[in-house]
Formats: structure tokens, C-alpha cells, sequence
């Protein structure tokens, strides 16, 4: 552990923050307000920026920590420009959605919840999307694409390349 | 307070409108189960053990989060409650490691005794289970979540009552576990190694570091001459152990057991606690003649000194440089005691018994050595002690008292109190008040710093010099808000002690463990009963007073010259760091309004 001893420069995310935590009085009880306008402006919330934000709201990092892992929409890691949602609802797991993940995760050398090197993809497992018909189902950043077999993996990457 | 008429099982009680159907059943004189429920820690109704049928209520409610109302009528042990209970537990042992034979806390385990009460023989789902590399990072304090049952005490008992806030819950549903954020050990983050969070840990998920294997091998080492001190509080909780009463003083078994487990000199931390006082009470008095910084800040809870390192770096010119009387008996016990003994240094291993954690942790600070070898090689936990003495087969109750050896064994009524809550001011009181006014002090007990009270303050006249202001805090909760009101220079101190555990020493991260259960059936706090085992042995001393003991007139005589003199300087004090409350560096802010 290092002193911070006022050696740290403010950079732009944290006037950002500034900003975004003016907007909410730095109430604890906009935690979750504040956690997902941050993450907007940032894309996701790393270690320094929770810390920031448990000094400037006057509650334990680790209170922070508890709410970003409690919920699925909050990220501490980058995310990639392109998100791969591949549901795994039961129609789509039946239908092979297993299989379509892993040819992924070969195709993009990442792990389900990562994002590969160069920050294009990141691949995620998700609960039913509601569009069993098209069984198995995935979504590029909204994009839908349906009735998939394990060929198809490198088309839909060749898309976004 | 309004009271209201609640029928428990049939039973009519009255009780005030404010408590809950658990405290109101405890009135009607009906036990009914709990897990998480901590009476003044944890009261949130998670583990849903301590479930009711209550009339006229939806399913069944958890009895420690429900409020008595007026005509309640609640059933306590009717087959429905029975069966869920019962399923609330085997769920919990369904993702819970079977290691209780060797589990540190076998025979003294929550989840173990209440699997027995509610009579669970074998369990009945079987599916995943959590299983998490233990975390070996802290020298204090061992965390294996594995066994952690998500209970939350000790997240309550880190964030609220000590403010520190370093454990806190992760992730969800199954995945749900408990520790320091962004997957840290507990020894890299801004953990004050306090131990509370042991002491209200139900099972074994969370111990201090063992220590009794290399004090075994030290005594089992014919080479090595091992000495031995014991704090002032460990001699009102050791007992506990050994199923004697809360609240027994048994200083002269303590010593009489650490002989027959084959220590070569069994000392006592009282010597170097009325050592502190000189020192320390020196330093207030230069303070406040010359014009140096004030208030002084004692500096015996290593647990408080690293907490204000990481949370009040502005406040470390305030700490005392007196060492903790820990190593200053160490420093001396590597230094003046093989000297005088005409013994080599490096064959004496020193070792301490603790009613703390933090010790483990200060023990190995870089400051606490002397050419590369620790003043203070192990640092036994009371807890350890009493392993040490049943592993040896030691009938602890049946032990004849002995005494401690001179010269290092000998401390005044003034030391034993320094496990007290207030006990170190009042304490540096009886010599400070006499040194400056030259007058004997008019009463030795100082009433206003006595008691469990969050912060207590006093004002005391001394002559030749005018008013002194001195305030008191335990808990680190409690030492935050008195530190914000010195930074704010909302009032005007003279002298501050503040100990890192609720009640002082007596109620340290290292003692012996109150049940939850144990915690309701006392009247009072357990470190209450425990600081009356303490103020009994001052009351039963002939020497109440530091400078009064003739063991340190010998020390300064021979040995160290006078108080914060060269070689005290060198030996008995020390320097403190900054440290930051985050791992990682940000930038300086604008502070929140009001620091919750």
C-alpha cells in the first residue's frame, strides 16, 4: 500500500465523477444511481474509481464493492466495444447454446465474462432473451441472430471485424 | 417506554413496546434458536432460524427483527416451526465443510451446537458446494470462507462498531461470500488486525494466527532461554477457558501454569505497563510545560495506532512515541534483562500472551526490532494459552497460585488496569497528577472514566499547573468520532487515550469467545463482568501507583538512566507511518459533508 499523499492527478474521469456526484448530493442512497451513471460515462468501474467514490460519499469501499458484485449490470473490468450475449434460457441451452459458447470461446481465445485482447469482444452467458422460437439465440450490442449451429460463430465475428 | 400484554406458547408476558418477539420470549423465560442474531451486532434476520408462527401473521417470521405489539400471539415450537428450522440448518451444513473433529472451533461452534439441539443426525441434500483458498495474508488474523456461513456479524461488527469497514458481502445468490473487496487479503487492506471480527464469528471462518507451535518448539530447544509476559487482561478472562465464571481473577494460577508448561522466567506486561506510564506520563508532562503538540494520544492499542495510520495520518504527531508496554517489555527483555543476567541475547526468546490480535501484527512491525532479531518472537492470544495448557494436560482450576519472577514480574495496581476501558488514564492520572503538583492525589478512582460509555471525558485541577482535560474512547467507531472532534478543534484536550476493542483489553479480538447465547443470558456486558475481575486486583494491591514500583526505580537505576532519556529514547519509543485507506492511489476531494 502507497501513501496518496495529493500525488494523483485529477483526470478527466474523475471531474466526470465530480460532476456526476454533485448531481446526486453524494447521498449514500444514490449509490446505485451514481455507481450506473458513472459506469455509463466510463463503461465500467475499476478499483480507484470505487475507492474515489467510497471517500467522496463517506462509506467503506467494501459497501461499494457488495453493491457493483451484487448486480450483473455492473463491471469492474473493461468491456469491449461488441458484447456477445448468447442466452443460455432452457430452449437455447436444449438447442445446443452450450456449444456456441464454447466455439466462441475457442474463436475469440476469451472466457465466458471476458473480453479479448485488443477490448473488441466481450463474451457473456445471459438469461433467457424471450425469443425461444429462434432457439439458440445470441445478440451483438442489440443486433439478434437466430437458429445458430456452431458454424456460424466465425460469420458473426467476421461481421463486427 | 409503553408496554403491552404478548402471549408466547400461552405464556402472557409484558414486555415494552419496543422489543422484538426473541427478547420478549427470553422475558417468558422460552429459548428460541438464533444464528446470525448478535445482541448489540448483528440483528437483521438472515439466517432464519430463529423462526415463529405468529397468529394472524403471513408464513413464519424471524422472531429477532419482529416487533411486540399489543395482544401478539406467537408459538415458538409447533411442528411447522420445528421442520423449517431444522431445514434452515441442514441447508446451511448442505455447503458447509465436514471438518468440525479438526476445526479450530470444535466443542465451541454455533453451528455445531445448534445441529445438535434441533437434532439433526445426517444431512439430507447433497449438492455444490463453495469452496475458497484460505486466506493466509494478515499476521493476525486467518480467514477461510469456506466455513463462513454468511452469518454477517462480522461485517456488522467491522463496518458499524468499529468502522472500519473491511469486510463487507460479495457477489450474489450461491456465489455470495464475505471479504475484503477486489478479491485482497485481509493482511493488504486497512485492516487494524482487531480480531472482533473473530470474536463474533459463530464457526471457524475466521482465527488468528497460530503461534503455539513455535512456542513449543522454543520451550522443547535447550538452548533457548524462553521468557514469558502476560497482559493485564488476559489474567481477568484465562479462567473462561477452564469453565471457570466470568469474571475470576487468576493471576496466580496463570503464573503457576506457565511455569509447569516449562517457561525459564514467567514475567508480567504489568512491569513495562507501569514502565509506560513513566515514560508516556513524562512525555504528557513535557507537553504540556514546553508547549508541544496536544492533545497526547496514547499508543498502547495497536489496533487503534494502525487504525489511525490508514483513517487520521494528520492525528500521528498526537500519538504518544511510548512503545506499547508489549514491546517495551520486549525491547527490554533482549537488552537489560540478558545484561543483567549476564546471559547472550540471542538465546532469549521472548514471548507474549495477548488479549489481542493486533500484537501479532505489531510484534513484526519494522520498528520492533534490534539488529534484525524481534523483540518479541511469538505473541500467544489468551485463547492459544488455554490450548497450550489442556494440549499439556494441565488441571488449570486445581493450581496452587504462584507468583511472578522479579524483577520483570513485578507491577503496581496502576498496571492492572491498563485493561480497562479509561484504566490507562487513570493510570497516567496517578503519576502524572503527583509528579507536577508534587501532592499526593486526593482519591486513586477515577470514577468519570470508568464504564462502558462510547467516549467518557473528566477535568481534573492540578495543582501547579491548572486544569487538565482529558477524554477516554473504546471501539474504534467510537475513537473516529472523538477524532473528528479534535480535528475540528470543537474542544480542547489535554490528554486522550482510546483502545481499539469495545471495552478495552478485556474485550480484545484475542479472548476467550462469548456465545452468542452466553451474551444473552448475562445481565451485563461481558467485558463489565470481566473489568471487575480487573479493578479487584488493583483494589487488592498495597502499590496502585507506576512511579511507586521498585522494579522500575531499579530498571532507570541501573539500566536506563531517567524518563525519555537516551537510552529510553532508543529503546522505549517509536515512530508511526502514514498509511493510505485504499490500495490503490486517487486523487485528493473536496470531503463529504458529513462523514457518515
Amino acid at each position: 500500500m502507497s501513501c496518496n499523499c495529493g500525488s494523483v492527478v485529477k483526470d478527466e474521469r474523475f471531474l466526470l465523477i465530480d460532476k456526476i456526484l454533485e448531481q446526486n448530493n453524494r447521498d449514500e442512497a444514490m449509490l446505485i444511481q451514481i455507481l450506473e451513471q458513472v459506469q455509463h460515462e466510463l463503461g465500467y468501474l475499476p478499483e480507484d474509481v470505487q475507492s474515489y467514490l467510497a471517500e467522496a460519499i463517506g462509506i467503506p469501499l467494501s459497501t461499494i464493492y457488495g453493491v457493483v458484485t451484487f448486480y450483473s449490470l455492473f463491471t469492474t473490468e473493461p468491456i469491449g466495444k461488441y458484447i456477445i450475449n448468447v442466452c443460455m434460457g432452457t430452449a437455447c441451452y436444449v438447442k445446443g447454446a452450450r456449444d456456441i459458447l464454447a466455439e466462441f470461446e475457442k474463436q475469440l481465445d476469451v472466457r465466458v465474462g471476458g473480453t479479448t485482447e485488443d477490448a473488441k469482444f466481450t463474451l457473456r452467458a445471459c438469461r433467457c432473451l424471450g425469443a425461444c422460437g429462434l432457439a439458440p439465440v445470441l445478440n451483438v450490442n442489440g443486433k439478434v441472430f437466430g437458429r445458430l449451429s456452431t458454424e456460424d460463430v466465425r460469420k458473426i465475428i467476421d461481421q463486427f471485424e | 417506554m409503553e408496554m403491552v400484554t404478548v402471549y408466547i406458547d400461552g405464556v402472557e408476558v409484558k414486555v415494552p413496546s419496543d422489543y422484538t418477539v426473541l427478547k420478549a420470549a427470553r422475558k417468558a423465560g422460552i429459548k428460541i434458536p438464533t444464528l446470525c442474531y448478535l445482541k448489540d451486532v448483528n440483528q437483521i434476520g438472515a439466517c432464519r432460524v430463529c423462526l415463529v408462527e405468529i397468529e394472524r401473521a403471513r408464513g413464519l417470521q424471524a422472531s429477532c427483527v419482529y416487533p411486540v405489539s399489543e395482544g401478539l400471539k406467537v408459538h415458538t415450537r409447533t411442528a411447522k416451526v420445528l421442520s423449517a428450522r431444522k431445514q434452515v440448518v441442514e441447508l446451511l451444513l448442505s455447503n458447509h465443510p465436514q471438518e468440525c473433529l479438526t476445526c479450530s472451533r470444535s466443542t465451541n461452534c454455533e453451528l455445531q451446537t445448534l445441529a445438535k439441539d434441533l437434532g439433526i443426525t445426517d444431512i439430507p441434500f447433497v449438492g455444490e458446494k463453495n469452496t475458497y483458498e484460505v486466506d493466509l495474508s494478515s499476521p493476525s488474523i486467518v480467514r477461510d470462507a469456506s466455513k463462513c456461513i454468511l452469518c454477517r456479524r462480522c461485517v456488522s461488527v467491522c463496518t458499524q462498531i468499529q468502522q472500519v469497514g473491511v469486510l463487507g458481502l460479495i457477489n450474489r445468490g450461491f456465489d455470495t461470500t464475505v471479504g475484503p473487496p477486489f478479491k485482497h487479503g485481509v493482511g493488504e487492506v486497512n485492516c487494524t488486525n482487531c480480531g472482533q471480527c473473530i470474536n463474533v464469528c459463530p464457526v471457524g471462518a475466521l482465527k488468528e494466527v497460530d503461534h503455539t507451535e513455535r512456542v513449543w518448539e522454543a520451550l522443547a530447544d535447550p538452548d533457548k532461554h524462553v521468557i514469558v509476559q502476560t497482559a493485564p487482561a488476559v489474567r481477568a478472562a484465562l479462567g473462561e477457558e477452564f469453565g471457570l465464571p466470568m469474571g475470576t481473577p487468576v493471576t496466580g494460577r496463570m503464573v503457576a501454569s506457565l511455569r509447569r508448561l516449562g517457561f525459564d522466567k514467567v514475567f508480567d506486561t504489568n512491569f513495562t505497563a507501569d514502565l509506560t506510564i513513566i515514560e508516556e506520563g513524562h512525555e504528557v508532562i513535557e507537553r504540556l510545560t514546553t508547549g508541544g503538540k496536544l492533545p497526547v494520544i496514547t499508543s498502547c492499542s495497536p489496533g487503534w495506532v494502525k487504525f489511525c495510520e490508514h483513517f487520521f495520518p494528520d492525528l500521528l504527531e498526537n500519538l504518544s512515541s511510548a512503545k506499547s508496554p508489549q514491546q517495551m517489555f520486549g525491547a527490554l527483555a533482549k537488552s537489560y534483562y540478558p545484561e543483567t543476567e549476564k546471559i547472550d541475547p540471542k538465546s532469549v526468546y521472548s514471548v507474549s500472551v495477548m488479549p489481542c490480535t493486533a500484537k501479532k501484527f505489531e510484534c513484526q512491525r519494522p520498528e520492533m526490532e534490534q539488529a534484525g532479531t524481534p523483540d518479541v518472537d511469538a505473541v500467544l492470544t489468551t485463547r492459544e494459552l488455554g490450548a497450550m495448557i489442556r494440549q499439556a494436560g494441565i488441571d488449570f482450576v486445581n493450581l496452587p497460585d504462584e507468583k511472578a519472577d522479579a524483577p520483570m514480574g513485578i507491577g503496581t495496581g496502576a498496571a492492572d488496569i491498563f485493561g480497562a476501558t479509561g484504566g490507562v488514564m487513570e493510570a497516567a492520572i496517578r503519576t502524572v497528577y503527583e509528579v507536577i503538583s508534587g501532592q499526593p492525589l486526593p482519591s486513586l478512582e477515577l470514577a468519570p472514566v470508568r464504564g462502558l460509555e462510547g467516549v467518557k471525558e473528566a477535568t481534573l485541577d492540578v495543582p501547579n499547573f491548572g486544569e487538565v482535560r482529558v477524554a477516554v474512547a473504546h471501539g474504534l467507531a467510537n475513537a473516529a468520532k472523538l477524532m473528528r472532534v479534535v480535528q475540528e478543534g470543537k474542544k480542547q484536550y489535554h490528554f486522550i487515550e482510546v483502545m481499539a476493542c469495545p471495552g478495552g483489553c478485556v474485550g480484545g479480538g484475542g479472548q476467550p469467545l462469548v456465545t452468542s447465547a452466553d451474551r444473552i443470558a448475562l445481565e451485563e456486558d461481558y467485558q463489565a463482568v470481566r473489568v471487575k475481575a480487573i479493578y479487584a486486583e488493583d483494589r487488592g494491591k498495597t502499590l496502585r501507583k507506576s512511579h511507586e514500583n521498585p522494579a522500575i526505580s531499579e530498571v532507570y537505576e541501573k539500566y536506563l538512566g531517567k524518563p525519555l532519556g537516551e537510552k529510553s529514547h532508543h529503546l522505549l519509543h517509536t515512530k508511526y507511518v502514514a498509511r493510505s485507506k485504499y490500495n490503490v492511489p486517487i486523487p485528493e476531494q473536496e470531503k463529504a459533508e458529513s462523514v457518515k
